[in-house]
């Protein structure tokens, strides 16, 4: 398809700009319904089916608009509709159902009334300082605190819809690089920016185009976006792709342009099937357009991109696993030297980044490398965006300036810890990472100072954990995540991420000895300094992360053979406080194993005999302290 | 997870295999091609019985032995037919935190299925899964891609009552 002119693009982004943000003119509206995978799964679709076909027997169609966006970032609160209305701020409307919309379309579309009740202050209580309900997003402590510039179109546009990307000035930073800069200077731009790779490691981007540049136009050279986002509790690269996709492959255009490339592939995850759809069309739309493919702009640069799908192995988000994948085999990674940058897909220079990388490189472009080194910290320049999750209020997604603490996270932006529970850890980078510990929750998160700790940043899963939660176990878990996910081919990963298994597996089933935890850090050091690739270099950090900070709880585990936050199954012990017990016999009833009986001792002030647990029956179910209505049983 | 041949017979069709040579025929040229047709392969039989994995030995020239170890590396690749109904549950993280073992558990036992099994009439079949990325709304689990978030165990009942036929 013959490209667009650059007045072309200008011309599509002018007319929808205004169509997208109501900035001015006449009296419009604009509903979004967050369709992306927890907005879908939560029973978006037929709020938004109610939306179009109310609105349309209403014959509001000349004023409103009904469009699909991407994830807006509140999972705990879907679905989501948004209102938008012309100089007015906009409504968020929560845990909608096709009821509810159906009667805000009424009061609020049709009648100007906003019905708040499902607004998103009324389910939480939050008022503003005027004492009325908050009704947008906007003024919440969850969104105020953020500064979105990867998912800043995230929840704001369709994404399946290329001219509401251009509206938001989409391609411009294409057309700037194209026709103003130099490929030099983009990748001078990238360096002076200070942006670190958003995949965990932190490599300066910059840098790595920088190493792949030689040659250009003689060679031919790849642009790969790693979209395989394996890591458990990580959810950010699924919502740019499901609702910013465009701005991934205007990145690795500009990639290409920088290093001399023309051709790219993304290799996303195959358990993201909303992200591939969406990324297809996208493909298929920046085609049409010529945005994508021969002469982009009329100009003599071309570039092309492809998509490869994971087939559900974790290592394959490993560089060269990656990119081994790609070329069809197993996904094994290669020894280093040679980088990718100068032997990768295909033995090709190569540079592969992370979607959230992408996520930020038109705006640097456009805003200009010191925009974006003025936020976060000295050596972390710019936001990132974290996937909050596990014992949270506010689980979600959260783009925030490096820098910011830990506590204001969890306290300000999360919500706090539900249930009335303590904080206890949190843990970044998944099965690569660490935790961090309560005491540490002042820590301005960037990549050093998380270094420092014992943690990374990772791509930015972020675990809360309360008193509830065995960090033993929680080593354990991951330690069994990487056994199983160990590509085999390096014999320090794949025996001794197995042989660090075995040893936590006897910790928490009570035959732990005082050597196994010197074992387990000797182990470490082997695995950690031998490993191929990252997946065995990082696989013990949850072990010594655990260990450095809640030593106290292997101990407990080994000496007392007790399980602190009561999760260990073979360390508990439910037992009948005699005294308390009213002889009801319920909790013998419920038993699925008969362990229950009654004994011959009458509490002082009851009538009917005691009834006593026999340990060695017992199973740690739990089902006989649910029952209990006197609360005489207990869990040590 | 070590993955072995399945002993459940083969019932490919012929439309099947055209549609399979038509598959190999459409990637000959395309760089890296194997895992492309390693897919849609397991899209048209639903897993990769070796009867599937000879044919495209034969039509691209790979040894079979080196397609079996693609095929045995990657977990979603499926040498068993999955069930009519499959239930997958994440295990991951923030699921495991929000208790997602036990709602595998309740599946477990209300369906008489060990985990990481097929029934023996076909119907079912239910696997630990990987990270969705739905971590918003942990526990998580899915039914033939029908997503299903803020699982507790006693909603098992009356979910798996709609996938009964």
């Amino acid at each position: 398809m013959k490209s667009l002119t650059i007045a072309e693009l200008t011309a599509i982004r002018d007319r929808k700009k205004d169509q997208i943000l109501l900035s001015e003119g006449k009296d419009r509206i604009r509903v979004v319904i967050g369709m992306a995978t927890c907005g879908i799964a939560a029973g978006a679709r037929p709020v938004y089916d109610t939306v179009v076909e109310k609105v349309g027997a209403a014959k509001l169609g000349d004023r409103v608009t009904v469009t699909e966006t991407g994830c807006i970032g509140i999972c705990q609160y879907e679905p989501v509709m948004e209102v938008y209305e012309t100089g007015k701020e906009k409504v968020t409307y929560v845990k909608m159902t096709a009821e509810k919309a159906a009667e805000v379309v009424e009061k609020h579309l049709k009648g100007g009334q906003i019905v708040e009740e499902y607004t998103i202050g009324a389910g939480t209580g939050a008022k503003k300082e005027d004492g009325s309900v908050v009704t947008s997003l906007n003024d919440t402590v969850f969104y105020k605190m953020q500064k979105r510039v990867a998912l800043r179109n995230c929840g704001v546009i369709n994404p399946e819809n290329i001219e509401e990307y251009i509206g938001m000035d989409g391609y411009q930073a294409l057309a700037k690089a194209l026709t103003e800069m130099t490929p030099d200077g983009v990748i001078q731009t990238m360096l002076d920016s200070g942006l670190r790779g958003r995949g965990g490691a932190g490599f300066p981007t910059g840098l790595k185009w920088k190493f792949a540049c030689a040659n250009r136009g003689q060679v031919k050279k790849y642009v790969c976006c790693n979209a395989d986002e394996g890591d458990p509790g990580a959810f950010m690269d699924r919502s740019v792709l499901e609702g910013d996709p465009h701005a991934v492959l205007e990145a690795m255009a500009i990639a290409g342009y920088a290093i001399g490339s023309d051709e790219g592939y993304i290799y996303v995850r195959a358990e993201y099937p909303i992200a591939i759809k969406r990324l297809q069309i996208a493909i298929d739309q920046a085609h049409e357009k010529g945005l994508l493919g021969k002469n982009i702009f009329g100009t003599d640069f071309s570039f092309d991109i492809s998509l490869r799908f994971g087939a559900g192995a974790f290592v394959c988000g490993e560089e060269t696993s990656l990119m081994t994948s790609i070329e069809g085999k197993r996904g094994e990674p290669r020894p280093r030297p040679p980088f990718p940058a100068i032997k990768g897909l295909f033995g090709q220079p190569t540079i592969l980044n992370n979607v959230e990388t992408y996520a930020n490189i038109a705006q640097i472009i456009l805003k200009g490398a010191s925009w974006f080194a003025s936020m976060g910290t000295e050596k972390s320049k710019g936001t990132k965006v974290f996937a909050l999750g596990g014992k949270i209020t506010n689980t979600g997604l959260v783009e925030i300036p490096m820098g910011t603490t830990l506590r204001t996270i969890i306290e300000d932006i999360g919500g706090g810890i539900p249930n009335g529970k303590k904080f206890k850890a949190a843990q970044t980078g998944g099965p690569s990472g660490g935790c961090i510990p309560a005491s540490l929750i002042d820590t301005p998160i960037d990549y050093d100072n998380l270094i420092a700790i014992g943690s990374m940043m990772g791509s930015g899963g972020l675990i809360v954990m309360d008193e509830d939660t065995c960090m033993v176990d929680i080593a354990r878990f991951f330690l069994d995540f990487t056994v199983d996910e160990s590509c085999g081919k390096c014999t320090p990963c794949r025996v001794g991420t197995r042989r660090l298994l075995e040893i936590l597996d006897k910790i928490i089933s009570g035959n732990g000895e005082m050597e196994d935890i010197t074992r387990l850090e000797e182990l470490a050091t082997y695995i950690k300094s031998a490993s191929l690739c990252g997946l065995g270099q990082t696989a013990p950090n949850p072990v010594l992360s655990t260990l450095r900070y809640f030593r106290n709880e292997y101990e407990a585990h080994i000496v007392d053979k007790k399980c602190p936050a009561g999760v260990c199954k073979k360390l508990i012990t439910y037992k009948i406080i005699a005294d308390k017990c009213f002889g009801c016999g319920q909790c013998a009833k419920q038993c699925p194993v008969e362990a229950i009986a009654k004994t011959d001792y009458v509490a002082p002030g009851k009538k009917l005999p005691a009834y006593a647990i026999d340990p060695k029956k017992c199973v740690k179910c739990g089902a006989c302290m649910a029952t209990c209505k006197f609360k005489a049983i207990t869990k040590e | 997870m070590k993955k072995k041949l399945t002993t459940v017979e083969f019932h490919g069709t012929k439309e099947q295999e055209a549609k399979l040579r038509a598959v190999i025929a459409d990637q000959k040229d395309v760089k890296g091609n194997m895992m492309p047709i390693l897919q849609q392969a397991q899209e048209i039989y639903g897993y990769l019985p070796i009867e599937v994995m000879r044919i495209i030995a034969l039509e691209t020239g790979t040894p079979i032995e080196e397609i079996f170890g693609i095929a045995s590396f990657y977990s979603q690749f499926k040498l068993n037919p999955s069930g009519k109904y499959a239930i997958s549950v994440c295990l991951g993280t923030a699921c495991y935190v929000k208790g997602s073992g036990a709602v595998m558990e309740k599946i477990s036992e209300e369906l008489g299925l060990p985990v990481g099994s097929t029934s023996p009439d076909g119907k079912y079949s239910l696997e630990a899964t990987r990270c969705i990325g739905a971590c918003g709304l942990a526990p998580v689990m899915t039914i033939n891609g029908d997503v299903y978030g803020r699982m507790t165990p006693d909603q098992v009942p009356g979910i798996l009552a709609k996938y009964k036929a």
